[in-house]
């Protein structure tokens, strides 16, 4: 019984006949679970804490965790692990903890913080974690909302952050911190040392033997496990339910898919909040057996990423795209021999190493250049950023661009797109090894159901399908229907080979008059890929055709035009210019004919566009603090300028006022070009 | 929101009494007298050339005082040079940062060291014996530091490449390297913005809390000085104008007059 149940479910048939000949009563029971794998886990490892005293029965010296402290991986295996958060729980249960009760976790992705979730819900508890650089008013909601009457938190600055709050929250009766640095001075009630707690839950188990084994043994597959807020665009957040068989039938499923073993080594360096860390960094690993990774402190993930070299990599398309960006960099002062080392094998990888990856055929003659490249700049590469090991990564959140995607699979890297949500377990689609492509997000994970709703939403079904959210049924009968499926929000299709491809948000999807779907976000994403488009608001919703602002990138277009000897005054001068309008044009027509490729999109392709004459500006309210366009306002604004994009004009003069950075006003006057361009025939695929 | 009662100061552990320095014609300290108690956080606060660095220099053994005397842990101490007395438990950061630029900052934190590392230069060059396990000691409370300072992401980067308010703190933990008794910062935020003083002056709270370190700095900015420290010396044209907590020192008239100015 040394491997968790994730191994039979994986070899379901082969286990099953070489068992039955040799273990037949133990084959019923076998069985039964594999049966009811179907629709639960396995009924005597049905909870997280029940998963976890298993792992540290069968594998106790196995590492679990790792944490890099005073510059040296420091690991727990799992039977220390255990007995930290044993003792950390019957401490709290010497404090009266009861069945229910709410716990915060808050603080960076620390061990002691992981054993803090495995210490409540071994006691029936409920763990919130919650976003570590939120800010105090921020927390209150949540601590409020979620009727918080326990924290476990990392260190001092946590700490702080409540106490200033703490008025407002009356039923917070305890606060326990890990770290005492800076805390010997605090004398306010209720504040405990995370050793204390765990001393007094020491002598609480002298007098209550059984007390652990019990409540864990009180736990059901379908308790809440976790509570987890969701940061919520609009509007107050929401706290995600999720139970035992949400996450434990999701892990098994998304290790099924990516066939992973107890030898995976993953690093967990996004906030615990999230559920994609709560499956991956914490649920997948009980139910694995496998080994999360702590980084040092934020700023040295990448360094730790490559010391710890993880087979199992989730990061988001900003990251993937940040650590391009510093190869690029490095390679540009580089010496020129090892510049054309690096340029030609890249060649050789694009053209190969995808086509192995997804193990197609492949030349001889490729097969030894690629082998070569691998010895040369692919393996050294890979050593340098981390990622020799990986077998598995994940980027889900946003689209990605296809050439970042693509550089990481010509290395080797197996990347693939992922697509979920908290209320999904985080798990609704994966790409399938040898069907990844940057476009969709992959075919539906075991066990669930996708479809698409009559408006074109994307719609699912399954196990990972969340309870509820917490005292909000409201939201939650919005979401989910009577029939458990959950209204996703984004648009979306199948493609001829049956992978789901995102294209927007639900709501900003619209359409042309010809009936064309529109899907501003899609197109906007693809213009976005090229280095020299900085921002881009598509137009469309109920007109004759596409049409587009571009807001160029300064440093981008900048340097091109340098290089070109085009001078330039201003941002506005330099927007204006006949060659950058050439420039840009010739992007557009790339994502055009991209289009082109896709019947479901050939329609939508860009006909006209301007450059607008100013960057769009989260202080003139056009973008969010987070940089997301703010569509209706910057129609609203602009809508002079999209009037002129429809009415066949070819410049269109603005005058527009502006908030300098000082916060004076003033205005600003222009006469902006607008350009058409020739639609790409609508042919069959190209490639 | 820390309760500051928990907070011993205790007896005196450095004691300048009479002392004047002059350079020439210049009288750079007057016949100043002035105590550092154990545990306390004490600043020097002046207008520029008031003597605030002379004075410093005079503790740290840089300048020896043609008159008067210095005397460390009850002992009045002969002149002697500054390695002598970084080796009795004095350790400072200057006003200039003085780094070795061209190495990490780890391996500037471990020079901090120095003073206690052990072995001839043989074993030292070599990387042997005795010597090989005072290392792994020494960088063990060196990562400490780096823990403590937050530097960890900096840890194998040059100095000379790192913005001025983290060559301030790498600086800091140099001096904390040597497990000084007696800490003397020459003016630790100079040049910094508000977050990066914010984050200094919770440093060195700290490291007054945590280590018990007795801490005298130079500091310009009178809201930090008025903050973290538990008792003020005023200097003026080489003498001492006043001395107390920082209420006594905000109100007193001559220290205005010099220095303050009217309040703002």
């Amino acid at each position: 019984m040394n491997n968790p149940p994730l191994r039979r479910v994986r070899r379901a048939g082969r286990v099953r006949e070489a068992n039955k000949s040799e273990l037949p009563a133990r084959q019923a029971g076998l069985d039964q679970m594999m049966d009811r794998s179907a629709t639960a886990s396995d009924g005597a490892l049905d909870t997280l804490p029940k998963r976890l005293r298993e792992q540290a029965r069968t594998r106790g010296d196995g590492v679990f965790l790792r944490e890099k402290d005073l510059g040296i991986w420091q690991p727990f295996t799992w039977a220390q692990a255990e007995k930290e958060a044993r003792t950390l729980a019957l401490g709290l249960a010497a404090h009266g903890f009861q069945r229910g009760d709410k716990v915060a976790i808050i603080g960076d992705n620390r061990p002691h913080l992981y054993f803090g979730v495995g210490a409540v819900q071994a006691l029936g508890g409920v763990p919130v974690p919650m976003y570590q650089d939120s800010i105090a008013d921020e927390m209150q909601y949540i601590l409020d909302h979620a009727e918080v009457r326990f924290a476990i938190v990392e260190d001092q600055e946590q700490v702080d952050k409540i106490l200033q709050i703490r008025e407002q929250l009356p039923q917070i009766e305890m606060i326990i911190y890990h770290d005492p640095r800076g805390m010997r001075h605090y004398r306010e009630p209720g504040l405990e040392w995370y050793e204390d707690v765990q001393t007094r839950g020491e002598r609480f188990e002298a007098d209550n033997p059984d007390y652990y084994t019990d409540e864990i043994a009180k736990g059901q597959g379908a308790d809440l496990a976790i509570m987890l807020y969701t940061s919520g665009t609009t509007g107050k957040p929401k706290g995600v339910m999720l139970s035992y068989d949400n996450l434990i039938r999701t892990s098994l499923n998304g290790m099924a898919h990516d066939r992973l073993t107890d030898r995976e080594e993953v690093l967990a360096y996004l906030p615990m909040a999230w559920v994609g860390d709560h499956l991956f960094s914490y649920a997948q690993a009980m139910c694995a057996g496998f080994t999360v990774n702590c980084p040092e402190s934020g700023a040295t993930v990448l360094a730790d990423l490559r010391e710890i070299g993880p087979t199992y990599f989730f990061a988001p398309p900003r990251i993937w795209e940040n650590i391009l960006t510093s190869v690029m960099v490095r390679i540009e002062d580089a010496a020129k021999i090892k510049q054309r080392l690096f340029h030609y094998f890249m060649k050789v990888a694009e053209r190969v190493g995808v086509r192995l990856l997804d193990g197609e055929p492949v030349s001889f003659s490729d097969r030894m250049l690629y082998r070569l490249g691998e010895i040369f700049v692919y393996g050294p590469l890979k050593d340098n950023l981390g990622f020799s090991r990986i077998r598995v990564a994940y980027t889900a959140g946003e689209a990605i661009g296809p050439e970042i995607f693509s550089f990481y699979r010509a290395l080797g890297v197996n990347i693939k797109q992922i697509y979920g949500m908290t209320e999904a377990t985080a798990l609704v689609c994966g790409q399938s090894d040898g069907q990844v492509d940057a476009e969709s997000v992959g075919v539906p994970m075991p066990e669930v159901e996708v479809r698409i709703g009559d408006s074109g939403e994307v719609q699912f079904r399954g196990p990972g399908t969340f309870m509820g959210y917490f005292k909000n049924p409201e939201a939650t009968a919005e979401t989910k229907s009577n029939d458990g499926w959950i209204s996703s929000g984004d648009a979306g299709y199948f493609d001829e080979g049956g992978q789901l491809r995102i294209i927007d948000r639900a709501k900003d999807v619209g359409k042309l008059n010809d009936g064309t779907m529109f899907a501003p976000k899609y197109i906007e994403n693809k213009l976005k890929f090229s280095p020299f488009v900085l921002e881009a608001v598509a137009h469309g919703d109920g007109r004759d055709h596409v049409s587009v602002f571009i807001n160029i990138d300064l440093d981008a277009v900048g340097n091109w035009a340098e290089k070109r000897g085009l001078a330039y005054t201003s941002y506005t001068d330099l927007a204006a210019r006949p060659e950058v309008y050439d420039l840009i044009g010739g992007e557009i027509e790339q994502v055009n004919a991209a289009m082109a490729g896709d019947p479901k999109m050939a329609g939508a392709q860009v006909r006209r566009f301007l450059i607008l004459h100013k960057e769009l500006d989260p202080d003139d309210n056009e973008l969010t603090r987070t940089r997301k366009v703010r569509r209706r306002f910057v129609a609203d604004k602009y809508k002079e300028l999209i009037d002129a994009l429809y009415d066949g004009s070819s410049e269109v003069k603005i005058e527009a006022k502006v908030t300098f950075e000082d916060g004076r006003e003033g205005t600003i006057k222009a006469t902006l070009a607008i350009r058409d361009l020739e639609p790409v025939a609508a042919l069959a695929k190209a490639s | 929101m820390a309760d500051e009662a928990g907070k011993h100061i205790g007896e005196v552990l450095l004691s300048a009494s009479n002392i004047s320095l002059s350079f020439g014609a210049v009288h750079a300290l007057t016949d100043v007298s002035a105590d550092i108690r154990e545990h306390e956080i004490l600043a020097i606060i002046g207008p520029n050339g008031a003597g605030k660095t002379s004075l410093l220099n005079c503790i740290n053994g840089v300048y020896h005082p043609q008159k008067g005397t210095i005397t460390f842990e009850g002992e009045p101490r002969a002149d002697l040079a500054p390695s002598e007395i970084a080796r009795q438990g004095i350790a400072r950061t200057f006003q200039n940062v003085a780094l070795f630029k061209g190495m990490t900052t780890l391996d500037n934190i471990m020079t901090g060291r120095n003073t206690r590392l052990g072995g001839n230069f043989l074993k030292q060059a070599l990387y042997w014996g005795s010597y090989q396990r005072d290392e792994l000691e020494h960088r063990v409370l060196v990562e400490k530091i780096i823990d403590f300072l937050e530097i960890q992401a900096i840890r194998k980067v040059p100095v000379g490449r790192l913005p001025y308010g983290m060559q301030k703190r790498v600086e800091l933990g140099r001096a904390l390297a040597a497990e000084p008794r007696l800490l003397l910062l020459d003016e630790p935020m100079a040049g910094m913005n508000v977050e990066e003083k914010e984050d200094m002056s919770r440093f060195v709270l700290d490291v007054n809390d945590e280590f018990g370190t007795t801490i005298a700095l130079i500091e310009h900015d009178m809201g930090v000085v008025m903050d973290i420290s538990d008792r003020v010396i005023v200097l003026d044209y080489g003498r001492k104008i006043a001395d107390g907590t920082p209420d006594e020192v905000r109100a007193n008239q001559a220290v205005i007059d010099a220095y303050l100015g009217v309040s703002h």
